[in-house]
């Protein structure tokens, strides 16, 4: 295979888990991942990030095993997942986008069950279901039907779930979509733990603060291809100016403001349907510019660069769209 | 870290039982809620048809259910029948809902189970659900002396037979389906005419001969024949052995087509 030595972001003298050369996944005519590229080394974390429909879950779905490639190369802890997908599926924690808990059980019936799918004997299930429901915060829970669960309460209980064979990697597919921002901070924290503890996660987000909190390298997916990778930090230097000043007009002098402020001199100006964001190097500064010229916006906003800027800056796009 | 070797070496057999042990568990959750329709239902057939319109068939002469009383002829084909309506509500929304509701089949795919483990695990236990309601029914006939011969107990395995090859194809179609109605069909025109026209609460002879010939050709006919000759104590073995043949053939290609349209649909 010849690429690039820069386009495969390989830590250095790190064992390899899963890599992939030019994987794709075609449904029809379709191309949902379209020949990507990379090496997920042990213990880091990383993220895929991209809009809905840019091939995340479908990377998943192959790395996880249950979705053969359609072409390029991939291999999982060495193995084909073709061939051994079954044998490799021992190895893995997958948190699906939708939960899959039976909701008829019991929250400990759900690990039980999960457990003999690895067929784990049921003493060491009941010993880690103690520990894990202690990790998750569910322990109080352990008895109570699955039903009547919070979405919160249910997504912890599903990285519980993926947690009873001791998996090498943990995939996370949108581990916090659909939940409100307490129980989402509650999720990160108990990521981050694992993360600490040294567990492999690759994940699939379109939160741009997930990503940062979470990631130690990641890559920008978009029409099932890569349109950038690195760090977080990485990439919002690479790809994004120090400051952006967010710029909220009347909305009926929106597209006056949008015209003259094409030609301001910032790095760039991105015009969105209800704000106006200019790519600066010091947004008071910008914003006392732009003051006199004769603008007067509603609201302004100085912040710092972000992966979503990055995003936007690569696609034309916003990641929650 | 798990010895790799070990997990690939482990025979796929006790991979379904895995999947088995899954539906197990979600069982002695709700069984209580599964057993009126289970221990009352058939006890109302037998009692309505067998003894109430028993009655009334037997004053009128009974030599075309071959001289016997009409308890001992229907209760056989509600044995065989009730094993196809169990083997149809098993298969369709539990196999349907695995894949769009409660999501059991994708919980449990992302396990070492392969579709064909996942698959067969499922017909175990459905399996298991019919031989349990035709255990039941079998004891009632023999309760309500409705049987005339010993070779009743073999009755009961047939009975299982004729419920296992209709699930295996049953569940091998409703794992395609991507809307609930199409079960409708189903019921409507799969069920109630094989119910009414396989030599169920009548003799065949009763039939038009053409219709007689579709008849022999349904699954539930052979089923019913099977049960009803054992009940009797009247068995034809090569007849008896077609029968036999043709189940076990039905729930052959079932399994096959089960294993291929599970793949097709988890593993895309």
């Amino acid at each position: 295979m010849s690429h690039p030595p820069g386009s495969v972001n390989r830590v250095p003298d790190s064992e390899v888990l899963v890599r992939a050369r030019g994987l794709t996944k075609r449904f029809g005519n379709f191309m949902a991942v379209d020949g990507i590229d990379f090496d997920l080394c042990r213990g880091e974390a990383f993220g895929f990030l991209g809009p809905n429909g840019a091939g995340k879950s479908s990377t998943m779905r192959m790395i996880g095993c249950v979705s053969p490639p359609s072409g390029g190369e991939l291999t999982i802890l060495g193995r084909d997942p073709v061939r051994d997908g079954s044998a490799i599926r021992a190895r893995l924690g997958v948190v699906p986008q939708e939960d899959t808990l039976d909701v008829e059980l019991s929250v400990r019936e759900n690990l039980l069950v999960y457990g003999r799918y690895f067929g784990l004997p049921r003493r060491v299930i009941r010993e880690r279901t103690d520990a894990l429901l202690d990790f998750v915060q569910l322990s109080d829970r352990a008895r109570d039907k699955v039903d009547p669960l919070s979405g919160g309460l249910k997504r912890r209980l599903t990285i519980a779930r993926s947690l009873i064979n001791e998996p090498e990697i943990l995939i996370l597919d949108e581990p916090t979509t659909g939940l409100d921002p307490q129980a989402r901070h509650v999720v990160w924290d108990r990521l981050f733990r694992l993360k600490q503890r040294g567990v492999t996660l690759i994940l699939t987000t379109h939160y741009m603060d997930e990503a940062e909190q979470l990631c130690d390298r990641l890559v920008v997916m978009d029409h099932g291809t890569f349109a950038a990778e690195g760090s977080p930090r990485d990439l919002i230097t690479r790809y994004c100016s120090p400051e952006v000043l967010e710029l909220r007009f009347d909305p009926d002098r929106h597209e006056l403001a949008a015209d003259k402020l094409r030609d301001f001199p910032a790095e760039r100006a991105e015009v969105l349907a209800d704000r106006i964001l200019l790519y600066v190097s010091d947004g008071d500064d910008a914003l006392a510019a732009v003051r006199s010229t004769g603008l007067e916006p509603l609201t302004s906003l100085v912040r710092r660069g972000t992966l979503e800027d990055v995003f936007l800056r690569l696609t034309g796009r916003r990641l929650e769209d | 870290m798990a010895p790799a070797a070990v997990l690939t070496a482990w025979p796929s057999s006790s991979l379904s039982i895995r999947a088995l042990q899954c539906w197990m568990t979600v069982y002695r959750r709700i069984w209580r809620s599964s057993i009126w329709s289970s221990v009352l239902g058939p006890l109302f057939y037998l009692g309505a048809m067998g003894v109430g319109l028993g009655t009334l068939v037997d004053r009128h002469g009974t030599a075309s259910l071959g001289g016997v009383s009409y308890l001992a002829f229907v209760a056989p084909a509600i044995l065989a029948s009730g094993a196809m309506n169990a083997a149809m509500s098993e298969a369709s929304y539990p196999v349907f809902g695995s894949v769009k509701w409660n999501k059991i089949y994708i919980a449990a795919q992302a396990s070492p189970l392969r579709p064909s483990d996942i698959f067969r695990g499922h017909l175990m236990f459905m399996t298991m659900r019919i031989a349990m309601n035709a255990a039941l029914v079998t004891v009632y006939m023999w309760a309500f002396g409705a049987t005339q011969s010993a070779w009743v107990v073999l009755a009961w395995p047939a009975a299982t037979l004729t419920g296992l090859a209709f699930a295996a194809p049953i569940a091998a179609w409703a794992v395609t389906l991507q809307i609930e109605t199409s079960f409708a069909y189903l019921f409507r025109f799969g069920m109630m005419p094989l119910m009414l026209f396989s030599g169920t609460f009548f003799p065949l002879s009763q039939l038009p001969a053409w219709l007689r010939v579709i008849a022999y050709a349904t699954p539930l006919w052979h089923g019913v024949n099977l049960c009803r000759m054992l009940s009797l104590g009247d068995v034809d073995l090569p007849v008896a052995l077609a029968n036999v043949a043709y189940l076990t053939a039905l729930a052959a290609v079932g399994i096959w087509a089960g294993t291929r349209a599970y793949r097709r649909r988890l593993y895309v």
